[in-house]
């Protein structure tokens, strides 16, 4: 995880120790089963069809929806996350553990769980839904339904990053600006926040990727409607049983995707950039 | 001061993540099956719509076979056509309309010869008791803001669906632009006919279409259904038929003849489904 420097310059690695080739044979079978299914992906539709078939409309619409969703998603998240992962990493209060517990049980939960709760809590019956739904707003099978979901799923891998960012933050530092005469946001602005830039940076962007994969929530919960609620991964399990192909394109287009977000996240993390 | 951790919820949500299954299979075996080293096991692949019969069924051909044991893999029809594609081991398959069943025939698990229609069944419309949109006839599904669920069209109870449409459509009665209009409240395309049915349940959506077959359960007094007249309805035709590599053939082929046959037929349509006779 992050380890910011207050320099902001990279710590050098430790030299290696030389790898056996027994560790590296042992650990060939391993990696060639998580790199074949995907290779296989790849493999299996022409590049020619693959551009073909990115002009279709429902693939364009489902790109379209899951960008769309997944960026206000994130910006969620970081508005409403930041603050949860501030108060884990700077007090030790009372309900520490608990809420330590529900921010990651959303990450072990079967997403289809997510959903049904979700439409407990929202859906037109639920605990909220009824109220919402007499003041005039409707939740259920609209992109609001979406990125609830989302935020439900992915909010977590945000909030644990940036509570590892903030915690490692020397809190000397900020009483040392605070004692200069920095008000508490000046503070948060121009120390906190910098120090653990790449954690909050990191967290938001794999935050970003899980929303993008989201999937069980989401058809629980907001539906299955082309341009409305029908993300990514929504279009490849429905097109799996009517085109192969638009499955397998999406399909090669998520993994992309995903793929760029998590070699960003790396970078991130484990260079400091800024 | 010890923290409280909401086991409570946390309870609930195992108790929820048991009934989210995406395709849940099941397993029945007749009380012998233990004592009789002999029994065969038979897997069934089954529209999603025929759960609760094929279960009753299955318990009933175990009476008659003890020491077997049966399983099922209750899915969209599309969805278990996919499967047997590539190749999951099976013995028989009960599809929800031809084309798919024509679809496991052209991946090599079928043989044309052993088709055999078992059953139709045919659409009805459901809301939730509390019927929030009014719906008093057919004709009211083109009322704006009304939501409507159906099913996707890649399950057959889809296609179904939107041929009704296109034959109201057809019919003075409701207009011609009876479907577009229809289409314009629909709010999802579920997965599936079972998706369907428990969104109209929780009252997500106004009303949506599903099979008569699905109503006629144990949930039957959670929903008030509309008719849909016969003219404008669409039989759907179920087919079954005997996988071509399955392991226990003789089994496989006495399952068949007992769905076919009177008790079997009794069955179904004390599910809702229409028999052959």
């Amino acid at each position: 995880m992050a380890t910011p420097t207050i320099t902001g310059s990279p710590p050098s690695p430790p030299p290696r120790p030389q790898l056996s080739g027994l560790w590296r044979a042992l650990s060939l079978p391993m990696l060639v089963f998580l790199s074949l299914p995907l290779m296989a992906l790849f493999l299996r539709i022409a590049p020619a069809r693959l551009i073909a078939n990115f002009g279709d409309p429902y693939v364009l619409q489902a790109i379209g929806l899951s960008l769309a969703t997944t960026v206000v998603t994130t910006l969620i998240i970081i508005l409403g996350g930041t603050p949860v992962a501030y108060s884990l990493a700077r007090r030790q209060y009372r309900f520490r553990r608990a809420i330590d517990t529900l921010i990651d049980l959303p990450t072990v939960l079967p997403p289809a769980v997510a959903g049904v709760a979700l439409l407990m809590a929202f859906g037109r019956r639920g605990i909220l839904g009824g109220l919402l739904d007499d003041l005039g707003i409707h939740i259920a099978f609209t992109p609001i339904a979406v990125v609830l979901a989302q935020v439900f799923i992915a909010a977590p891998f945000y909030i644990k990053s940036a509570t590892v960012g903030f915690t490692s933050i020397d809190t000397e530092l900020e009483q040392a600006a605070s004692l200069d005469g920095a008000s508490s946001s000046q503070v948060f602005r121009y120390v906190t926040i910098p120090l653990s830039w790449s954690a909050l940076l990191g967290g938001s962007v794999m935050s970003w990727a899980r929303a993008l994969g989201e999937f069980g929530a989401t058809i629980i919960f907001a539906g299955n409607f082309p341009g409305r609620t029908q993300t990514m991964p929504l279009a490849i399990y429905i097109g799996f049983e009517l085109d192969l192909e638009v499955a397998l394109t999406l399909s090669v287009i998520l993994i992309l995707f995903s793929f760029i977000a998590l070699i960003i996240a790396k970078g991130i993390l484990h260079r400091d950039w800024i | 001061m010890h923290a409280r951790f909401p086991y409570g919820i946390l309870l609930c949500f195992i108790g929820l993540s048991a009934c989210t299954a995406a395709t849940p299979s099941l397993v029945i075996s007749s009380p012998e099956s233990h004592a009789n080293t002999a029994g065969q096991s038979l897997m069934v692949f089954a529209a999603a719509s025929l759960s609760e019969a094929f279960t009753t069924l299955g318990e009933r051909f175990l009476e008659e076979n003890p020491g077997d044991k049966i399983t099922f893999n209750f899915a969209g029809s599309q969805q278990l056509a996919q499967q047997l594609a590539q190749g999951a081991p099976a013995d028989i398959f009960a599809s929800a309309d031809r084309k798919q069943m024509e679809a496991a025939i052209q991946a090599g698990r079928v043989s044309g010869e052993s088709l055999q229609p078992f059953a139709q069944n045919r659409l009805v419309l459901i809301f939730p008791k509390e019927n929030p949109a009014g719906l008093v006839q057919l004709e009211d599904l083109s009322k704006p803001g009304l939501k409507l669920i159906l099913a996707a069209e890649a399950a057959p109870v889809g296609r179904y669906s939107q041929d009704f449409l296109e034959k109201a459509s057809q019919d003075p009665a409701f207009g011609s632009g009876f479907k577009d209009d229809v289409l314009k409240n629909v709010v999802s395309y579920e997965e599936n006919v079972r998706a369907v049915f428990s969104k109209v349940i929780l009252g997500e959506a106004d009303a949506g279409i599903v099979y008569a077959s699905d109503v006629s359960r144990a949930n039957v007094e959670q929903v008030a259904t509309l008719a849909i007249p016969d003219d404008l309805n669409v039989l759907a035709d179920y087919y079954l038929s005997l996988i071509s590599d399955s392991q226990t053939p003789d089994l496989a082929k006495n399952f068949i003849t007992f769905v076919l046959s009177t008790t079997g037929q009794d069955i179904l349509a004390s599910y809702g489904l229409i028999p052959l006779r």
